[in-house]
């Protein structure tokens, strides 16, 4: 278990950094750190492997004080992921991997015995990948090495600043769930910082929101989208997260709130072949078209675009069939689900006065609402447990 | 002037007949660099890492080396002569100081510009001060240390040549001897192989350089052509 006891932090300058902070990370958990840029998350992060000294107060892990041990040792027992990744790009996959290893003097055979485990875990096979360099792997591959690195001397504290902020919005997601499930076989003490709100609800087991350096609450998801402690909370949660918090204010939803804002789309002249390859790599099994304007022209589905796909010269435009149904930004979610009932409809297209595409409402988006307006119908277990 | 008619098999002919007295300065010539440059990369560097410690250790270092390598060659030499006597040693110590600054210079600037990622990385994982520089500073600022090297090597290839005036040996001997003598056979004799050596190891330290560029550093082998993942699982 870390904790922070009366922890202040003055810059030289008279920057007030962080403010009396007390705080308790509990031993297995995902302990997830956020808040606005500047808030001193990540300056809360670094007093616990010494990269930052508190200016008064104690830092204790395992009830030591950490203040009185050697800085250098202390950082080799305690993993540590960065956004920069700052993988070393001298090193090959596996000489980086073992880095820390290799500084607490392990020996040959054990270190690559647990840098090639740990590679496999996280989907890099080490007899592919172990003799490659940084510079050949792409940036989601190269934070699964980081983390491989942090873990390798099997530390039991981990911190991760920012880890997969830099990341495409897919190996984000992929990282996050690899963490997950890792974070279950591996059960170690994470302390997280993000400033993305749908990362720390996924992942944390406590979330400790900050704000100018202070800590505005601490507490279990669950309990800061049900009960935020302040304005600022609520604004930091967004409104969308937080339409459960009050049941007498609750409102019929309109499709505006429901409807997934970024579809796959295509414009009416992109060729078969790319068609399928967007579904392919969106994993749907439909396209809508739409043009410069916005405007929707129609849907392909995927037995459509293989139907014609031998003839070469053709677009989507010319295998799209027109849709028929669509729903009027601000029209509410009964409305919807209703059309969509009795057509026997998989999605519904939401589109505003001037004909223009806004969003789609799916099944699964209606499956999502519900999830979030009553969270508490879904266990948060069962969600972690996807994939 | 005789030299006119001279022919390219006259030039051949008396290197050949020289061939002894000419290979005996020739390496004359390489052992002053290199002995100069050595000595150079041996304080050198470790002036650089000084450097790169602190802003103060580097103004007045960089300030110093810096005068050192405006001084006229000549001039530098003349006054190691007064001190030194004539030698050599002389020659050696002057290229020594005359390379100090491009190497000094390149190793600071190397540390300097290691990417602030890789040391907080390193930092962060523990590593202390010193394994930090010899781990990952000091490999991925090899190529500026090398680049300073090539500066310094083919500044020395060109100084060397008027070691003879304070008493040292070397291709520049065959030069003078052949201005004294008003004969271009003996000049074209030393400056030729003094111009190729230049040329020769300003080619083969930028190769070396090129390769000492670990920051994109690529596996070799065949292994790397098909960028394709050829995982899925």
């Amino acid at each position: 278990m870390i904790v922070l006891e009366h922890v202040n932090k003055v810059y030289d300058n008279g920057f007030h950094a962080l403010k009396d902070i007390n705080l308790e990370f509990k031993k297995g958990e995902i302990s997830v750190l956020i808040g606005p840029s500047g808030c001193g998350k990540s300056t809360t992060m670094k007093l616990i492997n010494a990269l930052n000294t508190p200016s008064s107060g104690k830092v204790l892990i395992d009830g030591k004080d950490i203040s009185k041990m050697n800085p250098v040792e202390l950082r080799r027992n305690i993993g540590y992921v960065i956004q920069s990744v700052g993988l070393f790009p001298h090193m090959n996959i596996s000489k980086n991997a073992a880095v820390v290893p290799r500084l607490k003097k392990w020996d040959k055979e054990r270190t690559e015995q647990k840098v090639n485990e740990l590679l496999d875990m996280v989907g890099l096979d080490h007899t592919i990948y172990g003799t490659r360099y940084p510079s050949e792997l792409s940036g989601g591959q190269q934070q699964r090495v980081g983390v491989v690195r942090a873990l390798a001397a099997e530390p039991d504290i981990i911190l991760m600043d920012e880890p997969f902020s830099a990341l495409d919005p897919i190996s984000r997601e992929q990282l996050q769930d690899e963490l997950i499930r890792l974070q279950q076989e591996l059960n170690k003490t994470i302390i997280f910082v993000t400033h993305d709100m749908d990362e720390a609800i996924k992942i944390a087991d406590t979330i400790v929101l900050m704000k100018d350096g202070e800590v505005v609450q601490t507490g279990k998801p669950d309990s800061i989208l049900r009960h935020p402690a302040n304005d600022f909370v609520r604004d930091f949660i967004g409104s969308k997260r937080l339409q459960n918090e009050n049941e007498s204010t609750y409102e019929i939803p309109l499709v505006d709130e429901v409807m997934i804002t970024n579809p796959v789309t295509a414009f009416p002249s992109r060729g078969l072949a790319e068609a399928i390859k967007m579904m392919e790599m969106k994993r749907v099994d439909s396209l809508l078209i739409v043009d410069r304007n916005k405007q929707l022209q129609g849907a392909v589905s995927i037995y459509r675009v293989l139907d014609q796909y031998g003839e070469e010269g053709k677009t989507v435009a010319d295998v799209m069939h027109p849709v028929r149904f669509s729903v009027a930004s601000g029209s509410t979610l009964p409305q919807a689900i209703e059309i969509m009932d009795s057509h026997q409809l998989s999605n519904l297209p939401v589109i505003d006065s001037n004909n223009r595409f806004l969003g789609l409402i799916t099944r699964g988006s209606v499956v999502k609402h519900l999830a979030e307006v009553y969270p508490t119908i879904a266990p948060p277990e069962l969600s972690g447990e996807g994939e | 002037m005789e030299s006119e008619h001279l022919t390219f098999s006259d030039f051949l002919s008396y290197i050949s007949r020289n061939k002894d007295m000419l290979w005996e300065f020739f390496t004359q010539h390489i052992t002053m660099v290199v002995i100069g440059l050595g000595l150079a990369v041996i304080i050198g560097v470790p002036l650089g890492i000084l450097c790169s410690k602190n802003k103060w250790a580097a103004k007045i270092i960089l300030f110093i080396t810096n005068i050192l390598q405006v001084v006229p060659s000549l001039a530098m030499l003349v006054i190691l002569m007064l001190w030194l006597g004539l030698g050599t040693t002389t020659v050696m110590v002057g290229l020594f100081l005359y390379s100090l600054n491009p190497i000094t210079r390149n190793t600071y600037v190397g540390l300097q510009q290691v990417d602030a990622s890789y040391l907080e990385s390193g930092k962060g994982i523990g590593m202390s001060p010193f394994q930090l520089l010899i781990n990952v500073r000091f490999p991925l600022s090899l190529t500026y240390i090398m680049s300073g090297l090539r500066i310094a090597a083919v500044i020395a290839i060109g100084v060397v040549t008027i070691a003879p005036l304070v008493g040292g040996g070397g291709l520049g001997r065959e030069i003078y001897a052949g201005l004294n003598s008003n004969n271009s056979l003996r000049i074209f004799a030393g400056a030729i192989p003094a111009a190729v050596l230049a040329i020769v190891a300003d080619v083969v330290l930028g190769i070396l350089q090129r390769k000492m560029d670990l920051s994109k550093r690529k596996s070799g082998g065949a292994v790397t052509a098909p960028a394709k993942p050829q995982k899925t699982a």
